[in-house]
């Protein structure tokens, strides 16, 4: 006997099934939306859990030993200067530098209980490791490095497309190209904008050339981002001021610089010719300029103004310019490369421009040091990120128990007190508002929000362009922005779902919990017993916790420790 | 001692007639320049004949933004009834023999307060760069960030203010920054004045906001500067004093110099009721508050397409603004002190494209300046109304070319400020102010 079901059931049990389909579908939806339930690696944290690749690094002897000779050479550099140096800073305070320099934002909660799960001494080594594998690093230091290599501005039209030149730097750092291949494929660049994005590095200068690469301009731009020196006064006039030298071919001594030098480099992107449907192509070199108290226009040929024996004598023009950039013995090159490096690390670079570093001063020697090292390991960013960041230089504390002058930061007796960036306040703000890392794993409108709020955030606090290493002063419209702006308001509103606030309100177990989960969240420390007397204090005596702590967090905000890297 | 004249233009009343006589200021000069003294005599000539009765009077500077480089031949000089004139008709001005785009008849009815450039030229054609060039004075370079005139003339000035000294309204683009003199000389950026200024009233009431930075934030800041520099807030950070002056800001009376509600209907009507014209009211009342810089924003001239019906409507906006503006410092003698500047960053084709269009065209455009000491009904330089259009030689259509430098240096010194004088740059690189020449026949000496 078969089981008969009523039609008027069965059609009531298909309807109850697609509705439920249905709802689960729309919960679905609306969970991944707003909680990020999609997280792709549930290990993502605990990646290092093992410290394994930490433990690599410190087997590595070569590595040890440069990391060791730095070091050295800095306790050298003090003695010199007779200067004593500030003990190392705690754990968290190097992986809130770390964080602010890799990803541009301070430690999410979430990360400090997986690191908290480690031993002490492996923890900022083992964030360290868990950021270079992170997909934010990519996208952060594609921006970055952006900036220098391609400036900021959207112009052209239709020729430049920034999103995709963005999106290939990001591509190449994920896939660990080395930084000379990345060089060289800028500076060859062939083909459409729109097919090959390394060709934009070309195209963004159309604008003032007729639709064709501008020597001019990227005879500046490749001296200033890939040589570290600023030979822009010399496109008009040979120096007279003392401040653009180059070294001897002999390699002995220095000379002055001559206008022809910029014009000779110039000469190599000559070259380099917008054929239309086919995009930049390679001819010959064509360039004819009237130098100062010259009478007529003269033909200028390719040359670079130092270490000429390096050019490549046969090749095209900007394939032996990219060998010569690249060449291993172009020791200024490497510094050059090094020293924005460091400069994305410590917030400051060294000397007074990240793309200034005049052949005839003297510089540190573990800039040196770092440009061999990363010359002898294969033009390898992350090696280099690493050594720095293991340096003493890097983790050693900002305070000491002696008096601190400035010439204790210069010397690096200290960590230097810098200003964080429009862009650092902004992802240090999103990410203090949530208890969870957020990235690419982050909810769609979490995603989102962070995009808008970000652009926004940078575009109002001050975006400084280029010059993004220049230490500015604070103006009012920026205090105005942190202390009354939207991002702010909405990083501290009521929101159960998002907000930190909203969550130690709700889960935390005490008020002292709180005071600490809030100084850890935005300040990325615990509170001093003065601070946490005092909060607790507040949050105990008032008659609107939710208020109180809303109100506590708005301070954290706006203290200076937040908007500065130390 | 100023008279307004029947005709409503106003001169400086003299003793005697300046033509035949000499007096100090021309015998100055000319004895700099007859005994061929130093380039110093002569700018230390020219300082003093700016230097009027009202030299104690501060300068401001208006700047009347037209971002997308509006077409000189539909609004400034026009050509019409000839090949490159498009459909544009001319009229008549308060000037004599001068002629504006039929689509400013109320600019036209004050053209006698102008001064008016017609030769302009400039090195860029793309607009960021040619934006920057306009507002600098300088080309675009990697090595250093210009400042803008706002930012020169903010540097310049001692007074202090509750509210910003410089000011952008509507910002488009490339809002005026600071350059090598530092972030703390950019321009404040608002939007349209019919809405409050953005960030300036507290989300929290009094009270809270009080314990928020009077008593909470005092714990934290000084938890942060043990064991640190000994002067950390008044020698690195500045923190505190800068959240001092954003709360004396935010408290200010001054402030509703943002705020044009007040003014009467058929001053906001006067002014056109667009956000432009607002912004030109805004502009008015914070120099009167001591504002030395605002520049307002007037977007959309780029017209690859449709040239002339983009411009009209623009001219719509424009028109009655500038007009009020120019009369309304006029009557509150605030244009003896404040310099109006319209300008964009480059003009258009004379060619008109099968779009009906008109392209960049940085080879001879204008700019109309008004008050200090700029020569009143005067215009200066001319384009060609049948030009020949050799690629090779762009500048033979104009004639009496000037560059924008050259409007720099004339505009530095109508606001009484040494263009040669060279700034040491951060990097320690001396620079002049502009390298431009001063255009002396726009200066009223």
């Amino acid at each position: 006997m078969s089981l008969r079901v009523p039609s008027q059931m069965r059609w009531f049990l298909i309807g109850l099934a697609r509705w439920t389909w249905f709802g689960f579908l729309v919960t679905a939806a609306f969970g991944y939306l707003v909680s990020g339930i999609a997280t792709s690696n549930p290990n993502r944290l605990s990646k290092n859990a093992n410290h394994s690749q930490t433990e690599r690094f410190h087997h590595d002897d070569d590595f040890h030993e440069t990391v060791q000779r730095i070091n050295q050479l800095r306790q050298q550099h003090l003695a010199l200067h007779d200067l004593s140096s500030a003990p190392a800073a705690d754990w968290l305070t190097v992986c809130r530098r770390m964080s602010l320099a890799l990803v541009g934002c301070g430690v999410s909660l979430e990360e400090i209980r997986a690191l908290e799960t480690l031993p002490v001494e492996h923890r900022a080594s083992a964030h360290l490791e868990n950021l270079l594998d992170d997909s934010r690093f990519h996208t952060y230091w594609a921006k970055r490095l952006e900036r220098q290599w391609v400036g900021v501005d959207e112009d052209p039209f239709l020729v430049f497309r920034r999103r995709r030149f963005r999106s290939w730097l990001q591509q190449a750092i994920a896939n660990h190209w080395r930084y000379d291949r990345m060089v060289e494929a800028l500076i060859t660049a062939k083909g459409l904008w729109t097919d090959q994005p390394e060709v934009n590095f070309l195209t963004v200068t159309f604008g003032s050339n007729n639709n064709q690469p501008d020597p001019i301009r990227l005879a500046a731009r490749t001296s200033r981002a890939f040589l570290g020196l600023r030979i822009d006064c010399l496109q008009c006039h040979d120096d007279f001021l003392g401040n653009m030298s180059f070294q001897n071919d002999d390699g002995d001594g220095f000379r002055s610089g001559q206008q022809s030098d910029f014009h000779q480099l110039a000469a190599f992107f000559t070259a380099a010719q917008n054929s239309g449907l086919q995009g930049v192509g390679d001819s010959k070199v064509d360039y004819r300029y009237q130098y100062l108290d010259s009478d007529s226009a003269e033909p200028v040929f390719a040359e670079v103004p130092y270490q000429r024996d390096l050019l490549p004598r046969g090749g095209s023009a900007r394939k032996r310019l990219a060998d010569w950039i690249t060449h291993p013995e172009n020791h200024q090159a490497a510094i050059a490369a090094v020293n924005h490096v460091w400069a994305l690390m410590l917030g400051q670079p060294i000397g007074d421009e990240v793309d200034q570093l005049p052949m005839d001063q003297t510089h540190p020697q573990w800039l040196h040091v770092l440009a061999d090292d990363f010359v002898d390991h294969g033009f390898d960013l992350r090696r280099l990120i690493r050594v720095i960041a293991t340096s003493q230089c890097f983790r050693v504390d900002s305070r000491a128990d002696f008096e601190i002058t400035t010439d204790h930061e210069k010397h690096l007796a200290v960590f230097p007190l810098v200003r964080l960036r429009p862009e650092q306040i902004a992802g240090s703000l999103i990410q203090a508002a949530r208890v969870k890392r957020v990235d690419n794993t982050s909810s769609l409108w979490l995603q989102l929000q962070k995009f808008n709020s970000e652009n926004e955030f940078v575009r109002r606090y001050g975006d400084l362009g280029e010059d993004e290493f220049s230490a500015g002063t604070i103006t009012i419209p920026q205090r105005l922005l942190m202390m009354n702006g939207k991002l702010v308001a909405e990083s501290l509103e009521d929101n159960p779902i998002a907000n930190t606030r909203s969550h130690l309100a709700m889960f935390s177990a005490s008020d002292e919990r709180v005071v600490q989960l809030a100084y850890q969240c935005v300040l990325n420390r615990l509170p001093t017993q003065t601070e946490l007397d005092r909060f607790e204090d507040v949050l105990c005596n008032t008659s609107d916790r939710k208020q109180s702590i809303e109100d506590l967090m708005w301070v954290l905000i706006n203290s200076s420790e937040f908007a500065w890297n130390h | 001692m100023m008279e307004k004249q029947m005709n409503g233009t106003t001169n400086v009343s003299t003793v005697c007639d300046s033509a035949t006589h000499f007096h100090r200021r021309t015998l100055l000069g000319w004895s700099a320049g007859g005994c061929m003294m130093s380039m110093i005599a002569k700018r230390l000539a020219l300082a003093d004949q700016l230097g009027g009765a009202d030299a104690k009077l501060p300068r401001n500077v208006i700047l009347l933004w037209l971002e997308g480089g509006p077409s000189q031949l539909e609004t400034f000089d026009p050509h019409p009834d000839r090949a490159i004139g498009g459909d544009t008709k001319a009229i008549h001005t308060s000037l004599r023999g001068t002629q504006l785009s039929s689509m400013l008849p109320q600019v036209a009815q004050q053209m006698h307060l102008c001064s008016l450039v017609r030769s302009v030229t400039g090195d860029e054609g793309e607009h960021r760069r040619a934006q920057y060039h306009t507002r600098t004075g300088f080309r675009p370079a990697q090595a250093l960030k210009h400042p803008s005139i706002g930012s020169i003339l903010c540097s310049q000035d001692q007074q202090r203010t509750d509210i910003p000294r410089h000011v952008s309204i509507l910002a488009g683009d490339a809002p005026s920054r600071g350059g090598y003199l530092g972030a703390a000389f950019d321009a404040f950026q608002v939007g349209d004045p019919a809405s409050p200024v953005a960030d300036l009233r507290s989300r929290v009431d009094d009270s809270r906001m009080n314990r928020r930075t009077n008593e909470w934030l005092s714990v934290v800041e000084t938890e942060f500067a043990r064991g640190r520099l000994a002067k950390l807030e008044t020698q690195r950070t500045l923190h505190l004093s800068a959240t001092e002056r954003a709360m004396r800001m935010m408290s200010s009376d001054q402030v509703s110099a943002f705020d044009v509600s007040d003014e009467p209907k058929a001053v906001q009507e006067a002014f056109g009721n667009s956000a432009f014209g607002r912004g030109c009211i805004a502009a008015s009342r914070l120099i009167q508050a001591g504002t030395r810089c605002v520049e307002v924003t007037l977007s959309g001239w780029d017209s690859h397409v449709a040239n002339h019906s983009l411009h009209q409507s623009l001219c719509q906006v424009l028109d009655p603004a500038l007009s009020s503006l120019l009369v309304r410092l006029q009557d509150r003698d605030l244009l003896d002190s404040t310099l109006v500047v319209c300008a964009g960053e480059f003009g258009r084709t004379p060619q008109i494209n099968p779009a009906e269009g008109r392209d960049h065209w940085p080879h001879g455009f204008s700019v109309l300046m008004a008050g200090c000491e700029m020569r009143r009904g005067f215009v200066f330089g001319q384009t060609s109304p049948t030009p020949k259009l050799d690629p090779a030689k762009p500048l033979a259509d104009v004639a009496d070319p000037v560059t924008v430098e050259d409007i720099h240096a004339t505009i530095l010194t109508a606001l009484r400020i040494d263009h040669e004088f060279e700034v040491e740059t951060p990097s320690g690189r001396p620079i002049k102010r502009s390298e431009g020449k001063v255009i002396h026949k726009l200066l009223d000496v």
